[in-house]
């Protein structure tokens, strides 16, 4: 483990806590303008979404639901387009530098899922949805966490790939027939979305969940007074 | 573990991290109305630019089997502004103008004399659809080459009999697979498919595709890209 941590005598009281240093710099910089770009590109692909919501034949044209433009970024499909194509490349550049540092910084070895981990994915299903016992807790992340932010990942680069084979099926040709052509490429950029989504509302109710001295870990790196103990 | 850190101390290298995170905020240039139209273009820009790039000329855009055929009843028309500018079949000429060696009036019968290529290819359009056609026509290369086109120039230019208006880069306009298309599905273009000539271009979306053809000019220098290019659209928009 590279985490760092340090105790904290306070000046007042002299009570000592511990403070982890949980997030690098490089990974906390990822987070927030990933935060952002992903808002944008999920907004501005909804309003491209909109100018033929269908998966189906354009004749006859059956669609599949009519997202209201209030939800979407751009305003018409030519705005869209421009916040996509611009954004893509900020998300791409992110997920590049995100990958990059965990890979030569080690510090992967936090975050990324296991087969070690697969025996305590189920203890933590059943604390968190199914009001079992709390397992208890050695390290920054559980092996739940570890499966979901893995998979965040995951996700991540496929929204790259699928997208990829939509903007460029010619270029990309190998890429788009690997998804099944333009038509299932399209298909699925649009449902790891909506799996991207998934995951951002589960982390978002956790981060409520797990209070303010959490959140403060990805804004400073340093988390005050973990729930684990490193010594 | 070594001695405590006292909690000013911590408070103060909290502070330092958190204002490392500022270079995030500079996102917020895309909130500020004067500058998010000249980023956003920008970010349009580089991708074209990009996509130039991953153009490769002799990569050809995959063909499909007649049985993957969209029918031709299903074969959407989106035109701009009419199905039928009232094009004059039997007077129709293309007007060739810019660094060629033979401009002038080109008819539809010295067109149907270069070598005919009949190709089943995917049309994209910007909105998301796709179809399957059947296309016929002259390359477009073949007739740069007919009529001495500066193949160094850098654009070909169209307009069309509906005031649509496009633009190529050389590079599209010279790929293999690039008609000038007056056939669909082994029949004369029908007139909402743009009648008697169209752009067919299998490297590039749907909108670059114009209709009812009437001028062809060979240019380096555009006055206006484009009908939706001009109104923010992607200018290159390769596929």
């Amino acid at each position: 483990m590279n985490t760092r941590a340090i105790t904290i005598e306070d000046v007042k009281s002299g009570e000592v806590t511990q403070a982890v240093y949980e997030h690098p710099f490089i990974i906390r910089l990822c987070h927030w303008v990933n935060a952002v770009s992903l808002f944008v590109m999920v907004g501005s692909g909804l309003q491209i979404f909109r100018a033929f919501p269908s998966f189906g034949a354009k004749i006859p044209q059956k669609d599949l639901i009519n997202w209201p433009r209030s939800l979407a970024l751009g305003g018409w499909l030519g705005g869209a387009l421009q916040w996509h194509l611009t954004f893509m490349w900020i998300y791409i550049a992110t997920g590049l530098l995100y990958v990059g540092y965990q890979v030569f910084s080690g510090n992967y070895k936090q975050v990324l899922f296991v087969r070690r981990n697969i025996p305590g994915l189920w203890p933590m299903v059943r604390h968190y949805f199914l009001f079992g016992p709390k397992p208890p807790v050695r390290e920054a992340y559980n092996p739940l966490q570890k499966h979901a932010y893995t998979s965040a990942i995951v996700l991540g680069g496929l929204s790259v790939l699928t997208g990829v084979a939509i903007w460029k099926p010619v270029q990309f040709s190998w890429l788009a027939w690997l998804m099944g052509g333009f038509h299932w490429a399209r298909l699925s950029h649009f449902l790891i979305m909506w799996a991207l989504l998934a995951f951002v509302f589960g982390h978002l109710v956790m981060v409520v969940l797990h209070g303010w001295n959490n959140f403060v870990s990805m804004l400073t790196g340093w988390k005050k007074q973990p729930e684990y103990r490193l010594e | 573990m070594s001695s405590p850190t006292d909690s000013r101390k911590f408070k103060s290298i909290n502070r330092r991290e958190l204002l490392k995170l500022t270079p995030v905020l500079g996102l917020g240039a895309f909130a500020i109305p004067k500058l998010q139209v000249p980023l956003l273009n920008a970010g349009l820009g580089f991708s074209d630019w990009a996509s130039a790039k991953l153009f490769r000329s002799g990569h050809l855009a995959p063909t499909f089997a007649d049985s993957d055929l969209t029918p031709f009843a299903r074969f959407p028309i989106n035109d701009y502004d009419v199905d039928d500018p009232g094009i004059d079949l039997d007077k129709w000429t293309l007007t060739v103008t810019g660094a060629v060696q033979k401009p002038g009036d080109y008819t539809l019968a010295q067109i149907q004399e270069l070598p005919k290529v009949r190709q089943n290819t995917r049309h994209v359009c910007v909105e998301g659809w796709d179809v399957i056609g059947r296309f016929g026509g002259a390359r477009l290369a073949d007739f740069l080459k007919a009529i001495g086109a500066d193949t160094t120039a850098r654009f070909v230019a169209v307009e069309c009999a509906d005031d649509y208006y496009e633009s190529l880069d050389m590079a599209a306009a010279t790929h293999l697979q690039t008609l000038l298309c007056y056939e669909m599905y082994d029949q004369p273009l029908t007139r909402e498919h743009g009648a008697p000539l169209r752009l067919q271009i299998p490297t590039k979306i749907g909108y670059k595709q114009a209709k009812y053809l009437t001028h062809l000019k060979v240019t380096s220098v555009l006055q206006r890209v484009g009908y939706w290019e001009d109104q923010g659209y992607s200018e290159f928009y390769g596929l």
